[in-house]
């Protein structure tokens, strides 16, 4: 009965990398240590944590989500140019949020209603809401409004003298606290593991699949709309042309966080540590000073694979 | 408008789609007539053949040529689509081998030694995305996720984050020369065909990758080593990936880690699947492919030509990912046949459709 759980060895792999990267760096670089370096984690990645945690409820369910860098992009320059045109920042943003929410939805009625494979339908979705960010424009827009230049710069929890929690990272642990309630405590989240795990068999057990299904990909939609806001407010506008591959750092960031790609089993919080690794790497590779860029990707690929041997290992020895 | 070579071409496609009336590659021939029939009425000029100095010039001809990256990516993805899986690196295959071919050629190696270490490269590529499928028996999508993500890294490191231009006239041809008068592109596209045709269809191999994908286990007990079949269907996958890499970087003379062969996976298993060959695996179709690939182009093609700006390009292109995917799903026929009932369904096609997706119809 003392033994752990197999389902928390890669959570417990993951905060382990988590914790071995943060050292490596404050043993090397003597101003790694500043909780700058850490506030920064948090607010520099939080639109790609946003988009995750929602990336992280599709892939439980078995799913797959390619659609979401393009929504971002979508998202952050609909919002530049409503606010351009007069409208109110808040309305727009809650506007942004249902758009993201419909489309989300409609994806996942065409998976469930049609029976498509979720990986083509947000492949047309990318398509679709990548090309609908240059018809809102085809140039980036900045934002020039005080909600946007003073109220949200403003809204920040003074941590140590000269270091403030910004509001993007507060939107990030917000969203995180939020989603692991509902992946933990609701039922909701219990019939998304349900139908990851086993499709047929929530089916056969009385699980609603096909409006969780939809609830799932509306959810995702919803997550990614948000990280597109969050990223107006980080970048100060929008722009059509950005975060084009941006669904593969949030999947690699899913994995690495510990959820299995077929389904069934992860953690929200996993995810989290997954964002903060891969954004751990590229600030240990910025302080390194002379490596270059691409040493990021190469360090994301072999941890991708470390993990995905890892779940690889542990699945087979529960079979065994 | 009315030339020789124009009716005489729309006459070989009408012949064309009377002979193929029974066989699934008539659906992509008749989305493709149709596009290419909106543009033959839409679009001046589009049908214009030129002949200069023995090469032929025009749209028809511009849509074999830059399709050809595409018809080589997806025959390789035709066969491991077959066998159940899907190869998301493709991509950066192509990146990695533009880049390899770059460096060498900068480096006073031969062309063809270039071209060989490239190829080489791009199989060993393809032997490692094998190997984690086959060897390790990971997911596709995840274990080709990786070197997606690495590859292009890799491809970076080999160029030194440069972009690399080379004038060997060796490797300008490979895209941009001619051959009796058709680009070389073309020539390349069907030898790779005509090899893939002969190797799949000429020997058993085609109906092991049609068995393993249709049911992996049944076809080990009766015999046939499905993990070598999937290592080959990666290994040729990273093969094309890297001849498409090759003709990539000679049609802009260099080698662009970046952009080389940018969503060129989601091109080519789109071009797949419009061809006919489902996501889930079994039977494969070559000449659907290369059918679904030159779709693609044409669609892309007349955007351009109907001065549509490129960034808006891909909403079509959604729409039309969409329509295709419910041409092929078996529950949005049956509400349509419900809509529009008729007497005699098209009983090969909705057969091999149920054969390849069996779905437990619980809860009805």
């Amino acid at each position: 009965m003392n033994r752990i759980n197999p389902k928390y060895i890669p959570l417990a792999a993951t905060a382990l990398v988590m914790i071995a990267l943060y050292v490596l760096g404050c043993v090397l670089y003597p101003n790694f240590t500043s909780p700058r370096v850490i506030v920064n984690l948090f607010g520099d990645n939080a639109f790609l944590g946003i988009a995750a945690v929602g990336a992280t409820f599709v892939i439980l369910s078995g799913g797959i989500d390619l659609s979401v860098g393009a929504v971002i992009a979508f998202i952050g320059i609909f919002i530049a140019s409503m606010i351009a045109s007069g409208m109110q920042p808040l309305v727009a943003i809650v506007l942004a949020l249902v758009v993201g929410t419909v489309f989300g939805a409609v994806q996942g009625s065409l998976i469930r209603v049609f029976d498509l494979p979720p990986f083509l339908v947000t492949l047309g979705g990318m398509f679709f809401m990548r090309g609908m960010a240059f018809v809102v424009r085809q140039e980036s827009l900045a934002i020039k409004h005080s909600f946007y230049q003073q109220t949200i710069r403003q809204l920040v929890i003074p941590l140590a003298p000269r270091v403030n929690i910004p509001f993007t990272a507060m939107c990030l642990i917000a969203v995180v606290v939020v989603a692991t309630y509902v992946c933990v405590y609701t039922r909701f989240g219990r019939n998304v593991y349900a139908i990851g795990s086993s499709e047929n068999s929530a089916l056969l057990m009385g699980v609603p699949v096909g409006g969780t299904k939809i609830g799932i990909y509306a959810l995702a939609g919803f997550f990614s709309a948000l990280a597109g806001c969050v990223s107006t407010f980080y970048m100060q506008s929008g722009n059509p042309a950005s975060f084009v591959g941006l669904e593969l750092d949030a999947i690699a960031a899913v994995v690495v966080g510990g959820t299995l790609l077929t389904g069934g089993v992860g953690f929200v919080p996993g995810t989290l540590m997954g964002v903060l690794i891969l954004g751990l790497i590229q600030t240990l590779i910025t302080f390194q000073g002379n490596l270059n860029t691409w040493w990021t990707r190469i360090a994301i690929g072999v941890l991708l694979l470390l993990f995905i041997v890892l779940q690889k290992a542990i699945a087979g020895r529960g079979r065994a | 408008m009315f030339n020789i070579t124009h009716i005489s071409f729309w006459i070989v496609f009408a012949a064309l789609l009377f002979f193929t009336r029974k066989q699934r590659i008539l659906w992509p021939l008749l989305a493709l007539a149709l596009l290419l029939l909106f543009n033959d009425i839409f679009t001046p000029g589009f049908f214009n053949l030129e002949l200069r100095e023995g090469h032929l010039y025009g749209t028809l001809i511009d849509i074999l040529k830059h399709g050809g990256i595409v018809m080589l990516v997806s025959l390789g993805m035709t066969l491991v689509i077959a066998t159940g899986g899907v190869d998301l690196s493709v991509g950066a295959v192509m990146a990695v081998a533009g880049a390899v071919l770059a460096q060498a050629a900068i480096n006073h190696q031969s062309p063809f030694v270039a071209m060989i270490f490239a190829l080489l490269v791009s199989l060993v590529l393809g032997a490692w995305n094998g190997l984690l499928v086959a060897g390790i028996g990971i997911q596709p999508i995840v274990a080709t996720l990786i070197l997606m993500v690495a590859g292009r890294g890799v491809a970076q490191l080999i160029t030194e984050g440069q972009i690399l231009n080379f004038t060997d006239a060796t490797l300008v041809y490979i895209a941009n020369g001619y051959l009796l008068g058709m680009p070389f592109t073309c020539t390349l596209v069907l030898v790779l065909l005509a090899v893939t045709y002969a190797l799949t269809r000429g020997t058993a191999l085609g109906l092991f990758i049609e068995s393993v994908g249709d049911n992996d286990i049944a076809s080990r007990y009766a015999g046939v080593n499905s993990r070598f079949v999937k290592f080959i269907a990666y290994v040729f996958a990273g093969f094309c990936a890297g001849l498409a890499g090759l003709v990539a970087a000679s049609n802009i003379k260099s080698a662009d880690a970046n952009h080389a062969g940018l969503y060129a996976e989601l091109d080519a298993i789109l071009a797949v699947v419009i061809g006919g060959t489902a996501l889930t695996g079994g039977r494969f179709y070559l000449l659907g492919s290369i059918v679904g690939a030159l779709l693609i182009q044409t669609l892309t093609t007349t955007m351009y030509a109907r001065n549509v700006s490129a960034d808006i390009a891909p909403v079509p292109k959604a729409l039309v990912v969409i329509a295709v995917c419910l041409l092929q799903s078996d529950k949005a026929r049956r509400y349509f046949t419900r809509l529009f009932p008729r007497r005699n369904p098209p009983a090969a096609m909705t057969e091999t459709l149920t054969a390849a997706a069996p779905k437990v119809e619980a809860g009805s």
